[in-house]
């Protein structure tokens, strides 16, 4: 399916969009450590999706951080969102990527396991609010490029080595 | 906004000088290991939200190879060395003769990585050093990762540490090129992030804190 670049809506790093349409895509890219996060309502052709870089918003030293950094304050913008734009909260679904743990050292360092907590923390949210992960991408050591194809309900998920999957 | 908005033109001039410092070493070291003339361009000190840093090497999509190290010691920060697949590709060959080395078709030429990393490791080596020398404080390198990936995906590991505290970040960027018209050029970025608190100390020892 050719994506149209006036269909395609770009998520930025700490970002988070929200579309309506039926032939919308959403894309973010370049997750490493990062995690991808689409929440949607498939039958009423809504999605969201929301690029999370760090696990925990108390780890914060800035008081007035963006919220759409940190797993625990976004996930809850992006359910909120979908809502006030008419989802309904039990037919939300996620589906989610990245975490990945680009260095492939050991170390204790907190910095470094970074990928590992993202991943653990988004799903601990979503479980929070009950809303069942349908597929998952997480872990490894590469970067992954994903587009959510709001027609299909599916994540394509590209990476550089070790090709490409929907999911 | 914290610590960005707070600095002046004079210290941002000194930053300037940091990295014209370090990745002038570090352009004398590249000569040398290539046996070729290397220019530099004047660093840019460029304060960028973190979209923008990746549109500096074309975008997160942008497949790099890039040579990442933490900077320990009293003023810690991240460093990279960023090259694009065809500059790395040419620098092997040179380096190596191993003409078949390829970045965008793995498995990868072991020699040909190990040659990578070692040139990261000689050019944040003397990028460092030069800086501990000029600032008068002690700066320890780990180990230099090599990876060949999404921009995304290695420039983020970078930020990990400031983005606790900002959403934009102070980066010292420097353009070295070869210009020697019988190879092909090899152009690098040297990026250098300080994490916040390191700021204050670099400014505290050149004595521009105000």
């Amino acid at each position: 399916m050719a994506i149209q670049e006036k269909n395609l809506i770009k998520v930025g790093i700490a970002d988070l969009k929200i579309v309506t349409k039926q032939n919308n895509f959403l894309r973010t890219s370049g997750l490493g450590s990062c995690v991808g996060v689409v929440v949607y309502d498939f039958s009423k052709k809504m999605a969201g999706m929301a690029h999370v870089m760090l696990p925990d918003s108390n780890l914060s030293r800035d008081s007035n951080f963006n919220k759409f950094k940190y797993a625990d304050t976004a996930i809850p913008i992006l359910i909120e969102q979908l809502i006030t734009s008419g989802a309904r909260k039990y037919a939300l679904k996620a589906k989610i990527a990245g975490g990945a743990q680009m260095f492939s050292f050991s170390s204790s360092n907190d910095m470094l396991r970074i990928g590992k907590r993202n991943a653990e923390a988004v799903k601990q949210v979503l479980q929070q609010f009950g809303i069942p992960i349908i597929a998952e991408d997480v872990g490894g050591n590469s970067g992954r490029t994903i587009e959510f194809v709001l027609e299909t309900g599916m994540l394509n998920v590209r990476t550089v080595n070790m090709g490409e999957k929907e999911i | 906004m914290s610590y960005i908005g707070s600095l002046n033109d004079y210290q941002l001039d000194v930053l300037k000088e940091v990295g014209n410092i370090g990745s002038g070493n570090a352009a004398t070291s590249l000569s040398t290991l290539l046996n070729r003339k290397v220019d530099m361009k004047v660093p840019a000190v460029r304060v960028v939200n973190f979209d923008e840093m990746m549109d500096l090497v074309g975008g997160p999509d942008m497949l790099i190879v890039s040579v990442f190290l933490r900077i320990k010691g009293e003023a810690p920060g991240s460093m990279f060395f960023v090259l694009s697949p065809d500059e790395a590709e040419s620098f092997v060959k040179e380096m190596t003769g191993i003409e078949t080395f390829s970045i965008t078709h793995p498995p990868f030429e072991e020699m040909g990585l190990s040659a990578l990393q070692e040139m990261g490791n000689i050019l944040a080596g003397s990028y460092l050093s030069a800086l501990s020398d000029f600032i008068q404080i002690s700066l320890q390198p780990s180990v230099p990762i090599l990876h060949i990936d999404m921009a995304g995906a290695i420039l983020t590991q970078g930020l990990i540490e400031l983005s606790h505290e900002s959403d934009y970040a102070i980066i010292i960027d420097t353009f070295i090129n070869d210009k020697d018209s019988n190879q092909a050029p090899i152009k690098g970025h040297f990026f250098l992030l300080p994490d916040p608190k390191s700021f204050r100390k670099i400014f505290d020892h050149l004595g521009v804190l105000e």
